[in-house]
Protein backbone atom coordinates (compact mmCIF):
# COMPACT_ATOMS: atom_id res chain seq x y z
CA UNK A 1 0.00 0.00 0.00
CA UNK A 2 1.28 3.45 -0.97
CA UNK A 3 0.11 6.87 0.06
CA UNK A 4 1.19 10.44 -0.52
CA UNK A 5 0.30 13.98 0.52
CA UNK A 6 -0.67 16.72 -1.88
CA UNK A 7 -2.10 20.23 -1.80
CA UNK A 8 -5.60 20.65 -3.19
CA UNK A 9 -7.54 23.91 -2.75
CA UNK A 10 -4.88 24.98 -0.22
CA UNK A 11 -5.52 21.90 1.92
CA UNK A 12 -3.17 19.00 2.59
CA UNK A 13 -4.87 15.82 1.35
CA UNK A 14 -3.92 12.14 1.17
CA UNK A 15 -3.75 10.32 -2.15
CA UNK A 16 -3.19 6.73 -3.22
CA UNK A 17 -2.05 5.59 -6.66
CA UNK A 18 -4.38 4.25 -9.35
CA UNK A 19 -3.27 2.59 -12.55
CA UNK A 20 -1.44 4.55 -15.27
CA UNK A 21 -0.17 7.29 -12.98
CA UNK A 22 -3.63 8.46 -11.90
CA UNK A 23 -4.38 9.29 -8.28
CA UNK A 24 -7.23 8.62 -5.90
CA UNK A 25 -8.11 11.29 -3.34
CA UNK A 26 -8.80 10.47 0.31
CA UNK A 27 -12.55 11.03 -0.28
CA UNK A 28 -12.68 8.47 -3.09
CA UNK A 29 -12.61 10.97 -5.96
CA UNK A 30 -10.17 10.51 -8.82
CA UNK A 31 -7.60 13.21 -9.48
CA UNK A 32 -6.81 13.76 -13.14
CA UNK A 33 -4.20 16.51 -12.86
CA UNK A 34 -0.69 16.15 -11.55
CA UNK A 35 -0.87 17.68 -8.09
CA UNK A 36 1.49 19.76 -6.02
CA UNK A 37 3.14 17.18 -3.78
CA UNK A 38 4.01 17.66 -0.13
CA UNK A 39 6.55 15.74 1.90
CA UNK A 40 4.80 12.53 3.01
CA UNK A 41 5.50 13.21 6.72
CA UNK A 42 5.34 16.21 9.04
CA UNK A 43 7.43 15.05 12.02
CA UNK A 44 11.07 15.57 12.89
CA UNK A 45 13.58 14.45 10.26
CA UNK A 46 16.74 12.98 11.77
CA UNK A 47 19.71 12.28 9.53
CA UNK A 48 22.67 10.03 10.23
CA UNK A 49 26.03 11.27 9.01
CA UNK A 50 29.17 9.20 8.52
CA UNK A 51 27.21 5.97 8.21
CA UNK A 52 28.28 5.10 4.67
CA UNK A 53 31.45 3.16 3.98
CA UNK A 54 32.55 5.53 1.22
CA UNK A 55 32.79 8.34 3.78
CA UNK A 56 34.31 6.26 6.54
CA UNK A 57 37.04 4.93 4.25
CA UNK A 58 37.95 8.45 3.17
CA UNK A 59 37.96 9.93 6.67
CA UNK A 60 39.45 7.06 8.68
CA UNK A 61 42.86 8.74 9.01
CA UNK A 62 41.32 12.16 9.74
CA UNK A 63 39.35 10.68 12.63
CA UNK A 64 42.61 10.15 14.56
CA UNK A 65 43.66 13.80 14.11
CA UNK A 66 42.44 17.04 15.71
CA UNK A 67 39.76 18.16 16.11
CA UNK A 68 38.29 14.63 16.12
CA UNK A 69 40.98 12.62 17.99
CA UNK A 70 39.03 9.39 17.66
CA UNK A 71 36.36 7.81 15.48
CA UNK A 72 32.73 8.45 16.47
CA UNK A 73 31.49 6.00 19.10
CA UNK A 74 27.77 6.62 18.54
CA UNK A 75 25.68 7.57 15.48
CA UNK A 76 26.44 11.11 14.27
CA UNK A 77 23.05 12.79 14.00
CA UNK A 78 21.63 15.94 12.51
CA UNK A 79 18.17 17.46 12.03
CA UNK A 80 16.61 18.63 8.77
CA UNK A 81 14.16 21.29 10.03
CA UNK A 82 10.76 22.11 8.57
CA UNK A 83 12.00 24.80 6.16
CA UNK A 84 14.01 22.10 4.35
CA UNK A 85 11.03 19.78 3.80
CA UNK A 86 9.69 19.73 0.25
CA UNK A 87 7.67 17.45 -1.98
CA UNK A 88 8.19 15.57 -5.21
CA UNK A 89 8.20 17.94 -8.16
CA UNK A 90 9.03 21.03 -6.11
CA UNK A 91 11.53 23.40 -7.62
CA UNK A 92 14.50 23.84 -5.29
CA UNK A 93 16.55 27.02 -5.21
CA UNK A 94 20.30 26.53 -4.87
CA UNK A 95 22.66 29.21 -3.58
CA UNK A 96 25.25 30.17 -6.16
CA UNK A 97 27.69 31.95 -3.83
CA UNK A 98 28.09 29.23 -1.19
CA UNK A 99 30.28 26.69 -2.93
CA UNK A 100 29.28 23.37 -4.41
CA UNK A 101 25.91 21.75 -3.71
CA UNK A 102 25.48 17.98 -3.62
CA UNK A 103 22.54 15.63 -3.89
CA UNK A 104 22.18 12.98 -1.19
CA UNK A 105 20.10 10.12 -2.53
CA UNK A 106 18.74 8.29 0.50
CA UNK A 107 15.92 6.33 2.04
CA UNK A 108 13.55 7.70 4.67
CA UNK A 109 12.42 5.39 7.47
CA UNK A 110 9.06 6.62 8.74
CA UNK A 111 8.15 5.94 12.35
CA UNK A 112 4.59 4.74 13.01
CA UNK A 113 4.47 4.29 16.80
CA UNK A 114 5.85 6.05 19.84
CA UNK A 115 9.29 4.51 20.28
CA UNK A 116 11.46 4.69 23.39
CA UNK A 117 14.41 2.55 24.49
CA UNK A 118 13.88 -0.20 21.93
CA UNK A 119 16.18 -3.11 21.34
CA UNK A 120 17.46 -3.84 17.86
CA UNK A 121 15.08 -6.80 17.76
CA UNK A 122 12.05 -4.61 18.55
CA UNK A 123 13.05 -1.72 16.30
CA UNK A 124 11.31 -2.65 13.05
CA UNK A 125 7.97 -3.01 14.86
CA UNK A 126 7.70 0.80 15.07
CA UNK A 127 8.36 1.42 11.37
CA UNK A 128 5.27 2.60 9.46
CA UNK A 129 7.01 2.49 6.12
CA UNK A 130 9.61 3.92 3.83
CA UNK A 131 9.96 6.83 1.45
CA UNK A 132 12.57 8.38 -0.83
CA UNK A 133 14.68 11.33 0.35
CA UNK A 134 17.17 13.64 -1.29
CA UNK A 135 19.31 14.93 1.59
CA UNK A 136 20.83 17.92 -0.18
CA UNK A 137 23.91 19.54 1.35
CA UNK A 138 26.65 22.00 0.66
CA UNK A 139 30.10 20.49 0.57
CA UNK A 140 31.23 19.46 4.04
CA UNK A 141 34.89 20.03 4.73
CA UNK A 142 34.54 19.33 8.44
CA UNK A 143 32.25 17.25 10.64
CA UNK A 144 33.30 18.96 13.88
CA UNK A 145 30.43 21.45 14.21
CA UNK A 146 26.73 20.99 13.41
CA UNK A 147 26.20 21.47 9.67
CA UNK A 148 23.26 23.88 9.91
CA UNK A 149 24.49 26.19 7.17
CA UNK A 150 25.25 23.26 4.85
CA UNK A 151 22.13 21.19 5.42
CA UNK A 152 19.30 23.42 6.63
CA UNK A 153 18.63 25.64 3.60
CA UNK A 154 15.09 25.96 2.32
CA UNK A 155 14.04 22.95 0.26
CA UNK A 156 17.20 20.95 1.04
CA UNK A 157 15.20 17.87 2.05
CA UNK A 158 12.70 16.85 -0.62
CA UNK A 159 10.87 13.63 0.25
CA UNK A 160 8.31 11.38 -1.38
CA UNK A 161 6.19 11.14 -3.36
CA UNK A 162 5.14 7.85 -1.75
CA UNK A 163 5.21 6.40 1.68
CA UNK A 164 5.04 2.61 1.26
CA UNK A 165 4.06 0.20 4.01
CA UNK A 166 6.88 -1.40 5.98
CA UNK A 167 6.10 -4.82 4.52
CA UNK A 168 6.96 -3.62 1.01
CA UNK A 169 10.68 -3.45 1.65
CA UNK A 170 13.59 -5.13 3.42
CA UNK A 171 15.56 -2.25 5.00
CA UNK A 172 18.65 -4.46 5.14
CA UNK A 173 18.69 -4.84 1.36
CA UNK A 174 17.93 -1.53 -0.31
CA UNK A 175 19.52 0.16 -3.29
CA UNK A 176 18.98 3.86 -3.85
CA UNK A 177 19.72 5.23 -7.30
CA UNK A 178 20.31 8.90 -8.03
CA UNK A 179 19.91 10.35 -11.51
CA UNK A 180 21.20 13.64 -12.83
CA UNK A 181 19.29 14.88 -15.87
CA UNK A 182 18.07 11.34 -16.51
CA UNK A 183 21.48 9.62 -16.24
CA UNK A 184 22.26 7.22 -13.41
CA UNK A 185 24.89 9.07 -11.38
CA UNK A 186 25.17 7.37 -7.99
CA UNK A 187 24.01 4.36 -5.99
CA UNK A 188 23.69 4.00 -2.23
CA UNK A 189 23.29 0.41 -1.01
CA UNK A 190 22.36 -0.61 2.51
CA UNK A 191 25.17 -3.19 2.60
CA UNK A 192 27.58 -0.22 2.76
CA UNK A 193 26.02 1.23 5.90
CA UNK A 194 27.98 0.92 9.12
CA UNK A 195 24.79 0.70 11.22
CA UNK A 196 21.61 -0.90 9.93
CA UNK A 197 18.11 0.59 10.18
CA UNK A 198 17.18 -1.50 13.27
CA UNK A 199 20.47 -0.58 14.95
CA UNK A 200 19.86 3.12 14.29
CA UNK A 201 16.27 3.08 15.57
CA UNK A 202 17.45 1.30 18.72
CA UNK A 203 20.32 3.78 19.23
CA UNK A 204 18.22 6.91 18.71
CA UNK A 205 15.38 5.66 20.88
CA UNK A 206 17.74 5.15 23.83
CA UNK A 207 17.85 8.88 24.48
CA UNK A 208 14.98 10.46 22.59
CA UNK A 209 11.43 9.27 22.05
CA UNK A 210 10.52 8.93 18.40
CA UNK A 211 6.99 9.93 17.42
CA UNK A 212 4.69 8.76 14.62
CA UNK A 213 5.59 10.80 11.55
CA UNK A 214 9.25 11.21 12.50
CA UNK A 215 11.67 10.13 9.79
CA UNK A 216 15.22 8.78 9.90
CA UNK A 217 17.66 9.08 7.00
CA UNK A 218 20.03 6.16 7.65
CA UNK A 219 22.88 7.08 5.31
CA UNK A 220 24.07 9.26 2.47
CA UNK A 221 27.18 8.41 0.49
CA UNK A 222 30.31 10.56 0.13
CA UNK A 223 29.25 13.77 -1.58
CA UNK A 224 30.11 13.32 -5.23
CA UNK A 225 26.91 14.11 -7.09
CA UNK A 226 27.18 17.86 -7.63
CA UNK A 227 23.94 19.58 -8.67
CA UNK A 228 23.55 22.97 -10.32
CA UNK A 229 20.76 25.35 -11.30
CA UNK A 230 19.09 24.01 -14.42
CA UNK A 231 19.59 20.37 -13.47
CA UNK A 232 16.88 17.85 -12.71
CA UNK A 233 17.79 15.41 -9.96
CA UNK A 234 15.88 12.20 -9.26
CA UNK A 235 16.24 9.59 -6.53
CA UNK A 236 14.66 6.20 -7.00
CA UNK A 237 14.12 3.13 -4.86
CA UNK A 238 12.55 0.03 -6.40
CA UNK A 239 9.25 -0.67 -4.67
CA UNK A 240 8.89 2.86 -3.32
CA UNK A 241 9.09 5.30 -6.19
CA UNK A 242 10.96 8.12 -7.83
CA UNK A 243 11.49 11.56 -6.27
CA UNK A 244 12.28 14.18 -8.88
CA UNK A 245 13.10 17.86 -8.40
CA UNK A 246 14.20 20.64 -10.70
CA UNK A 247 16.87 23.04 -9.52
CA UNK A 248 17.07 26.78 -10.08
CA UNK A 249 19.37 29.54 -8.89
CA UNK A 250 18.39 31.20 -5.62
CA UNK A 251 18.85 34.68 -7.09
CA UNK A 252 16.10 34.00 -9.62
CA UNK A 253 13.57 33.62 -6.78
CA UNK A 254 14.21 37.02 -5.21
CA UNK B 1 1.13 40.01 27.94
CA UNK B 2 2.26 36.48 28.69
CA UNK B 3 1.21 33.60 26.41
CA UNK B 4 1.38 29.93 27.30
CA UNK B 5 0.25 26.50 26.16
CA UNK B 6 -1.16 24.26 28.84
CA UNK B 7 -3.12 21.06 29.39
CA UNK B 8 -5.55 20.24 32.15
CA UNK B 9 -4.79 17.12 34.21
CA UNK B 10 -6.07 14.01 32.46
CA UNK B 11 -7.07 15.83 29.27
CA UNK B 12 -5.47 15.69 25.84
CA UNK B 13 -6.57 19.08 24.55
CA UNK B 14 -3.94 21.81 24.41
CA UNK B 15 -5.08 25.30 25.39
CA UNK B 16 -3.43 28.52 24.29
CA UNK B 17 -3.84 30.77 27.31
CA UNK B 18 -2.94 34.17 28.67
CA UNK B 19 -1.08 34.25 31.97
CA UNK B 20 -2.06 36.62 34.77
CA UNK B 21 0.33 38.49 37.06
CA UNK B 22 -0.17 35.90 39.80
CA UNK B 23 0.79 33.19 37.21
CA UNK B 24 -2.73 31.82 37.07
CA UNK B 25 -3.89 31.14 33.52
CA UNK B 26 -6.95 32.42 31.72
CA UNK B 27 -8.71 29.92 29.44
CA UNK B 28 -10.67 31.05 26.40
CA UNK B 29 -13.91 29.93 28.11
CA UNK B 30 -13.26 32.30 31.02
CA UNK B 31 -11.98 29.78 33.55
CA UNK B 32 -9.05 30.92 35.66
CA UNK B 33 -6.70 28.20 36.93
CA UNK B 34 -3.82 28.41 39.39
CA UNK B 35 -0.20 27.91 38.29
CA UNK B 36 -0.05 24.52 40.00
CA UNK B 37 -3.39 23.30 38.58
CA UNK B 38 -2.22 22.97 34.97
CA UNK B 39 0.44 21.12 32.99
CA UNK B 40 2.74 23.68 31.38
CA UNK B 41 3.85 22.81 27.86
CA UNK B 42 6.57 24.40 25.71
CA UNK B 43 5.11 27.82 24.83
CA UNK B 44 5.55 27.61 21.04
CA UNK B 45 5.96 25.05 18.24
CA UNK B 46 8.62 25.44 15.60
CA UNK B 47 12.25 24.83 14.78
CA UNK B 48 14.45 25.24 17.84
CA UNK B 49 17.88 26.77 17.34
CA UNK B 50 20.40 26.91 20.14
CA UNK B 51 23.68 28.76 20.41
CA UNK B 52 26.89 27.36 21.81
CA UNK B 53 29.66 29.53 23.24
CA UNK B 54 27.67 32.74 22.79
CA UNK B 55 28.88 34.38 26.01
CA UNK B 56 32.55 35.24 26.09
CA UNK B 57 32.90 34.32 29.77
CA UNK B 58 31.29 30.89 29.24
CA UNK B 59 33.51 30.18 26.25
CA UNK B 60 36.53 30.97 28.44
CA UNK B 61 35.15 28.68 31.15
CA UNK B 62 35.07 25.82 28.66
CA UNK B 63 38.57 26.74 27.43
CA UNK B 64 37.39 27.87 24.04
CA UNK B 65 37.95 31.02 22.13
CA UNK B 66 34.65 32.71 21.30
CA UNK B 67 33.67 31.68 17.78
CA UNK B 68 33.93 34.05 14.84
CA UNK B 69 30.67 32.73 13.40
CA UNK B 70 27.68 31.65 15.51
CA UNK B 71 27.87 28.05 16.70
CA UNK B 72 24.29 26.99 15.99
CA UNK B 73 22.72 23.61 16.63
CA UNK B 74 19.16 22.36 16.35
CA UNK B 75 16.84 20.67 18.78
CA UNK B 76 13.74 18.58 18.09
CA UNK B 77 10.43 18.61 20.00
CA UNK B 78 11.52 15.30 21.60
CA UNK B 79 13.77 17.14 24.06
CA UNK B 80 11.36 19.93 25.03
CA UNK B 81 9.36 19.99 28.21
CA UNK B 82 7.51 22.69 30.13
CA UNK B 83 7.56 24.60 33.42
CA UNK B 84 7.41 22.57 36.67
CA UNK B 85 8.24 19.30 34.87
CA UNK B 86 10.83 16.61 35.52
CA UNK B 87 14.20 16.26 33.81
CA UNK B 88 16.07 12.96 33.83
CA UNK B 89 19.71 12.67 34.76
CA UNK B 90 20.99 9.52 33.01
CA UNK B 91 22.47 6.80 35.21
CA UNK B 92 26.24 6.35 35.32
CA UNK B 93 27.32 9.79 34.17
CA UNK B 94 29.61 12.26 35.91
CA UNK B 95 28.54 15.69 34.69
CA UNK B 96 25.17 17.11 33.66
CA UNK B 97 24.81 20.87 33.87
CA UNK B 98 22.05 23.46 33.47
CA UNK B 99 22.24 26.42 31.07
CA UNK B 100 19.98 29.43 31.65
CA UNK B 101 19.11 31.06 28.32
CA UNK B 102 16.98 33.82 26.86
CA UNK B 103 14.84 32.45 24.03
CA UNK B 104 13.68 34.59 21.11
CA UNK B 105 10.31 33.62 19.62
CA UNK B 106 9.93 34.45 15.93
CA UNK B 107 6.60 36.02 14.97
CA UNK B 108 6.87 36.62 11.25
CA UNK B 109 8.34 34.78 8.25
CA UNK B 110 11.93 35.97 7.93
CA UNK B 111 14.31 35.52 4.97
CA UNK B 112 17.28 37.78 4.25
CA UNK B 113 16.41 40.14 7.06
CA UNK B 114 18.96 42.84 7.92
CA UNK B 115 19.99 43.41 11.50
CA UNK B 116 18.36 46.85 11.38
CA UNK B 117 14.97 45.23 10.65
CA UNK B 118 15.47 42.06 12.66
CA UNK B 119 13.49 43.05 15.75
CA UNK B 120 10.35 43.47 13.62
CA UNK B 121 10.36 39.68 13.26
CA UNK B 122 10.45 38.97 17.00
CA UNK B 123 7.13 38.06 18.64
CA UNK B 124 8.54 37.83 22.13
CA UNK B 125 10.82 36.10 24.58
CA UNK B 126 10.91 33.01 26.72
CA UNK B 127 13.36 31.17 28.98
CA UNK B 128 14.96 27.77 28.60
CA UNK B 129 17.25 25.51 30.53
CA UNK B 130 19.44 23.90 27.89
CA UNK B 131 20.81 20.97 29.91
CA UNK B 132 23.88 19.16 28.62
CA UNK B 133 25.32 15.77 29.54
CA UNK B 134 28.99 16.35 29.00
CA UNK B 135 29.94 12.67 29.31
CA UNK B 136 28.35 12.15 25.90
CA UNK B 137 30.26 14.87 24.03
CA UNK B 138 31.95 13.66 20.90
CA UNK B 139 33.86 15.66 18.33
CA UNK B 140 31.31 15.20 15.55
CA UNK B 141 28.59 17.80 15.01
CA UNK B 142 29.55 18.94 18.49
CA UNK B 143 27.45 19.42 20.61
CA UNK B 144 25.85 16.24 19.34
CA UNK B 145 22.22 15.24 19.84
CA UNK B 146 23.04 12.68 22.50
CA UNK B 147 24.36 15.57 24.63
CA UNK B 148 21.72 18.17 23.80
CA UNK B 149 18.58 16.53 22.49
CA UNK B 150 17.61 14.04 25.19
CA UNK B 151 14.05 13.42 26.36
CA UNK B 152 13.05 15.95 29.08
CA UNK B 153 16.34 17.86 29.03
CA UNK B 154 15.21 21.14 27.48
CA UNK B 155 12.64 22.75 29.77
CA UNK B 156 11.28 25.90 28.12
CA UNK B 157 8.74 28.48 29.27
CA UNK B 158 6.76 28.97 31.41
CA UNK B 159 5.37 31.36 28.80
CA UNK B 160 6.50 33.86 26.24
CA UNK B 161 6.14 37.59 26.81
CA UNK B 162 5.42 40.11 24.09
CA UNK B 163 8.47 41.77 22.59
CA UNK B 164 7.21 45.22 23.56
CA UNK B 165 7.01 44.23 27.22
CA UNK B 166 10.80 43.90 27.32
CA UNK B 167 12.40 47.32 26.99
CA UNK B 168 15.94 46.18 26.22
CA UNK B 169 16.61 42.47 25.57
CA UNK B 170 20.33 43.26 25.47
CA UNK B 171 20.43 44.15 29.17
CA UNK B 172 18.70 41.34 31.06
CA UNK B 173 20.09 39.49 34.05
CA UNK B 174 20.10 35.69 33.79
CA UNK B 175 20.20 33.66 37.00
CA UNK B 176 20.16 29.99 37.94
CA UNK B 177 19.40 28.67 41.42
CA UNK B 178 19.96 25.08 42.52
CA UNK B 179 18.02 24.21 45.67
CA UNK B 180 17.63 27.90 46.38
CA UNK B 181 21.32 28.72 46.04
CA UNK B 182 22.34 31.19 43.30
CA UNK B 183 24.80 29.33 41.05
CA UNK B 184 24.87 31.14 37.72
CA UNK B 185 24.54 34.81 36.94
CA UNK B 186 25.16 36.80 33.78
CA UNK B 187 23.71 39.44 31.55
CA UNK B 188 22.50 39.34 27.96
CA UNK B 189 24.71 42.38 27.31
CA UNK B 190 27.62 39.89 27.21
CA UNK B 191 26.34 37.93 24.22
CA UNK B 192 28.96 37.49 21.51
CA UNK B 193 26.30 37.55 18.76
CA UNK B 194 23.25 39.59 19.71
CA UNK B 195 19.63 38.94 18.73
CA UNK B 196 19.56 41.15 15.61
CA UNK B 197 22.79 39.53 14.39
CA UNK B 198 21.43 36.00 14.95
CA UNK B 199 18.23 36.75 13.01
CA UNK B 200 20.22 38.32 10.19
CA UNK B 201 22.63 35.37 10.16
CA UNK B 202 20.06 32.55 10.21
CA UNK B 203 17.69 34.25 7.78
CA UNK B 204 20.57 34.77 5.35
CA UNK B 205 20.54 31.06 4.48
CA UNK B 206 17.17 29.74 5.69
CA UNK B 207 13.62 30.93 6.24
CA UNK B 208 12.51 31.46 9.83
CA UNK B 209 8.80 30.98 10.57
CA UNK B 210 6.42 32.02 13.33
CA UNK B 211 6.97 29.82 16.38
CA UNK B 212 10.64 29.21 15.66
CA UNK B 213 12.72 29.64 18.80
CA UNK B 214 16.31 30.78 19.19
CA UNK B 215 17.96 29.87 22.51
CA UNK B 216 20.69 32.46 22.65
CA UNK B 217 23.35 30.78 24.79
CA UNK B 218 24.41 30.79 28.43
CA UNK B 219 26.92 32.70 30.58
CA UNK B 220 29.48 31.16 32.95
CA UNK B 221 28.66 29.39 36.18
CA UNK B 222 27.93 25.80 35.26
CA UNK B 223 27.71 23.01 37.80
CA UNK B 224 26.57 19.41 38.05
CA UNK B 225 23.00 18.65 39.08
CA UNK B 226 21.72 15.39 40.57
CA UNK B 227 18.38 13.69 41.25
CA UNK B 228 16.47 15.57 43.93
CA UNK B 229 17.72 18.99 42.84
CA UNK B 230 15.32 21.82 42.15
CA UNK B 231 16.72 23.98 39.34
CA UNK B 232 15.29 27.42 38.60
CA UNK B 233 16.42 29.50 35.65
CA UNK B 234 15.25 33.09 35.37
CA UNK B 235 15.59 35.83 32.81
CA UNK B 236 14.82 39.25 34.22
CA UNK B 237 11.50 40.59 32.97
CA UNK B 238 10.74 37.42 30.99
CA UNK B 239 10.12 34.53 33.36
CA UNK B 240 11.22 32.05 35.94
CA UNK B 241 11.26 28.38 34.91
CA UNK B 242 11.20 25.70 37.62
CA UNK B 243 12.43 22.17 37.04
CA UNK B 244 13.23 19.07 39.10
CA UNK B 245 15.93 16.51 38.41
CA UNK B 246 15.06 12.82 38.80
CA UNK B 247 16.87 9.55 38.16
CA UNK B 248 15.93 7.21 35.34
CA UNK B 249 14.23 4.87 37.85
CA UNK B 250 12.28 7.72 39.46
CA UNK B 251 11.13 8.92 36.07
CA UNK B 252 10.04 5.45 34.97
CA UNK B 253 8.08 5.06 38.21
CA UNK B 254 6.40 8.43 37.66
CA UNK B 255 5.50 7.52 34.07
CA UNK B 256 4.00 4.21 35.21
CA UNK B 257 1.80 6.11 37.70
CA UNK B 258 0.38 8.47 35.11
CA UNK B 259 -0.45 5.85 32.48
Amino acid sequence: MKQGRIVLDQQARRVTPLAAGKLLLDNGNPLADQPQWLAPVTGTVYGVALNHRSLLDKLEADFQQPPYQKAPATPVLFIKPRNTHAGHGCTIALPTQAGKVFAGGAMGVVIGKVASKLTEQQALEVVAGYTVVNEISLEESSFYRPAVKAKCRDGFCPMGPWLVDAAALDPLNVEIRSYLNGELAETNHSRDWLRSVPQLIAALSQFMTLQPGDLIIPATPLRQLEIRPGDTVAVEIAGIGRLENHLIAEESTQ
Amino acid sequence: MKHARIRLPGEAEIHAVLVNDDHSVQLADGRRLAEDAVEWLPPAEGTVFALGLNYADHAAELAFKAPTEPLVFLKSPATLTGHRQLSVRPDNITYMHYECELVVIIGKTAKNVSREQAMDYVAGYSVCNDYAVRDYLENYYRPNLRVKNRDTLTPIGPWWVDRDNVANPAALTLRTWVNGELRQQGNTSDMVFDIPFLIEYLSSFMTLSPGDMIATGTPEGLADVVPGDEVIVEVEGVGRLVNHIVSEAQYAARQAQTV
